[in-house]
């Protein structure tokens, strides 16, 4: 605003401020930010008994549904007495387990068939699209109930029938981008100067879709945190003396009118690990596609 | 000028590229056939859609199949009777690069956006040659370098959104150049630049085939462009070549009224009127081609007898100029032309 710069002056600086903070920059910023909170996540779940004293499901019948900020309990106590805080640090290890266990797997098997489908084409892509249509056509939530319900209620099984369905959200992801990459000129440009098969996949479509799997797979990761916790609290999950965030809100429905904090602790902590996750996948967003 | 009668690089003979769509088949390439020589410049002109593209991705074997189909004859030197079309993938890849190489026309989208420039260079000069890494670097700065890209160990560092078009396009060469290939295909490598840019990449493109002795076809739809660089040039038409002489016989004396009512419909400086010329009509669609001479529906000078038959490339001179146009002694009279054919608005 000063008056020696003048407007064009004003414009520029303000401007040269925004071009400093470029847009590989900004993602820096968030992906940062995305990996301090779930590092911290991960850090206090894993570094849960130096930080609280209480074992996550010690009963103390004398204490039940203490007030959040009561001495010793700084979240309070749930209706066995147990305290809230250690329960959502221990929970935390299972939780995050899901994420990345569920996660990483389907994403890397799903990109693998997806980028085959889409970039083979022909019959290849025709039978594996068939099949992911196959698995489209079940309602998604039902297919992991059923395969949970077969193979017997707990956490590894539950991996198994995510492991099962899930990859299909990536295959068809990889597949779309695949497509579109083929289609580019650099895929073709590629191609005429002789590249292997498998250079051009890996090499120069794999990095142009990836980025679209990772933000898909950030998501997917606080999908799978709450589908983890549905099924606990429908039982077939992780059962009910595990501190699991979603048992832990489960646990807490009944008292959610006089005891609000039983289930709202737990529920920020899903959040928190969410927003971790989101921030992460739009900080790399920025950072994998450059000039977008 | 060439000898390329003698040890003709590339020889095409008969090529036809088919492809199936949903509204039938396109005959995008319809039975052509020439040769480029040792150090020859072939340029390739025509309108759009008329098979130019296609011709040379089909010679490189990189149309998609299906939907297309190609039969005839490509034979490249070092590859002695062995018909292009017939290779093997594996085979088709060692061709490219290191035989054949192309440069495409829209540097903006052929550049791998997410790869840094200096490791897309590095690497096509890695594709066809087992370097150390910090020898491959070296010869990707050398590359970089030629090509007239300033301070190539700086750049390397970008992304290709970080290079203009002229500069992309640069790169592009550098690295179809990398497995020094006999021949080029440049698929209108300038058609996406800027006039002052486009020269610059031609003294390049010029200069690189005379250093490296390579042979080129240059594929453009501008006849400025194809008068400086090429020594011979095959003008396109639907799907066929209908006139094929070198640059000076094509520019000064051409035959088919085709490639005289295009040269005619360059806009003149000089020129009083305020029309451009052009030439009245579309070319015919691919699918569903007229019978006789394809261009007579648009053609000023046709016959009841051009419509009927079709004409194959009849010498219009010492063997060396032909035209698809069994008129081609008429349409040098200018008094064959009616008046108002080429002043229309």
């Amino acid at each position: 605003m000063s008056a020696v710069l003048g407007p064009s002056g004003t414009l520029l600086e303000s401007l040269e401020r925004r071009s400093r903070t470029s847009r590989i920059g900004r993602g820096r910023i968030t992906l940062a930010v995305g990996i301090l909170i779930l590092g911290t996540m991960i850090a206090v779940s894993l570094a849960a008994p130096l930080i609280t004293s209480y074992k996550p499901d010690a009963i103390d019948p004398l204490h039940p549904l203490l007030h959040p900020l009561s001495p010793g309990h700084p979240l309070g106590t749930d209706s066995f007495g147990r305290d809230i805080f250690s329960r959502i640090l221990y929970g935390g290890r299972i939780d995050l387990l899901i994420a990345f266990g569920a996660t990483s797997v389907t994403a890397v098997v799903g990109t693998v068939i997806g980028l085959t489908s889409g970039y083979a084409g022909g019959w290849v892509d025709t039978v594996i699209m068939r099949i992911v249509d196959l698995f489209f056509a079940f309602p998604f939530f039902v297919l992991v109930i059923a395969i949970v319900a077969m193979l017997g209620p707990s956490i590894f099984n539950m991996f198994v029938a995510i492991w099962l369905t899930s990859w299909i959200s990536y295959a068809r992801i990889t597949r779309g981008h695949t497509l579109g990459a083929k289609r580019q000129e650099y895929t073709l440009a590629a191609r005429a100067l002789g590249y292997t098969n498998r250079r051009v996949v890996l090499r120069h479509i794999l990095p142009n879709v990836v980025s679209y799997v990772i933000i898909f797979a950030m998501v997917d990761a606080v999908g799978n945190i709450v589908l983890g916790s549905s099924l606990g609290f429908l039982g077939l999950g992780a059962q009910p003396p595990s501190p699991e965030w979603g048992v832990m809100i489960s646990d807490g429905q009944n008292y959610l009118l006089t005891a609000w904090w039983l289930s709202t602790f737990p529920g920020i902590a899903i959040i928190l690990v969410g927003v971790g996750f989101s921030l992460i996948g739009d900080g790399l967003a920025d950072i994998l596609r450059p000039g977008d | 000028m060439t000898d390329s009668a003698a040890a003709p690089v590339l020889e095409v003979e008969d090529l036809r590229t088919y492809i199936a769509t949903d509204a039938g088949v396109v005959r995008a390439v319809d039975g052509v056939s020439f040769t480029v020589g040792e150090r020859e410049i072939l340029g390739l002109v025509g309108e759009s859609g008329c098979g130019k593209s296609v011709t040379c991705r089909t010679i490189a074997g990189l149309m998609p199949s299906p939907p297309a189909r190609s039969t005839g004859r490509v034979r490249l030197a070092g590859y002695g009777e062995r018909n292009l079309l017939d290779l093997s993938a594996p085979d088709l890849q060692r061709l490219r690069g290191e035989h054949l190489s192309m440069v495409f026309q829209d540097p903006m989208s052929a550049l791998n956006p997410v790869m840094r420039v200096g490791a897309q260079v590095e690497e096509a000069v890695g594709a066809h040659e087992k370097l150390t890494g910090k020898a491959r670097r070296t010869r990707a700065i050398e590359l970089m370098e030629r090509v007239g890209i300033p301070v190539p160990e700086r750049r390397m560092r970008d992304y290709p959104h970080q290079f203009s078009g002229g500069m992309r396009q640069r790169v592009l060469i550098a690295m179809a150049i990398a497995g020094r290939p006999r021949l080029l295909l440049a698929d209108e490598p300038t058609t996406a630049l800027d006039v002052l840019i486009q020269d610059q990449i031609l003294s390049l493109l010029l200069e690189l085939q005379r250093d490296f002795g390579m042979s080129m076809i240059l594929v453009s739809h501008d006849l400025g462009v194809i008068g400086e660089m090429c020594d011979r040039v095959a003008v396109m038409y639907a799907g066929e070549i209908v006139e094929l002489a070198d640059t000076a016989t094509l520019l000064g004396g051409p035959c088919h009224p085709y490639t005289i009512s295009l040269l005619r419909s360059l806009p003149d400086v000089n020129s009083q009127s305020r029309y451009l010329r052009s030439i009245g009509g579309a070319p015919p669609a691919l699918v569903n081609l007229p019978d006789g001479c394809r261009f007579a529906p648009r053609c000023p000078l046709a016959l009841d007898e051009c419509r009927e038959w079709e004409t194959e490339l009849l010498d219009a001179g010492d063997g060396e100029h032909t035209a698809r146009c069994w008129r081609h002694e008429d349409t040098r009279r200018e008094d064959a032309w009616p008046e108002q054919s080429y002043e229309s608005a």
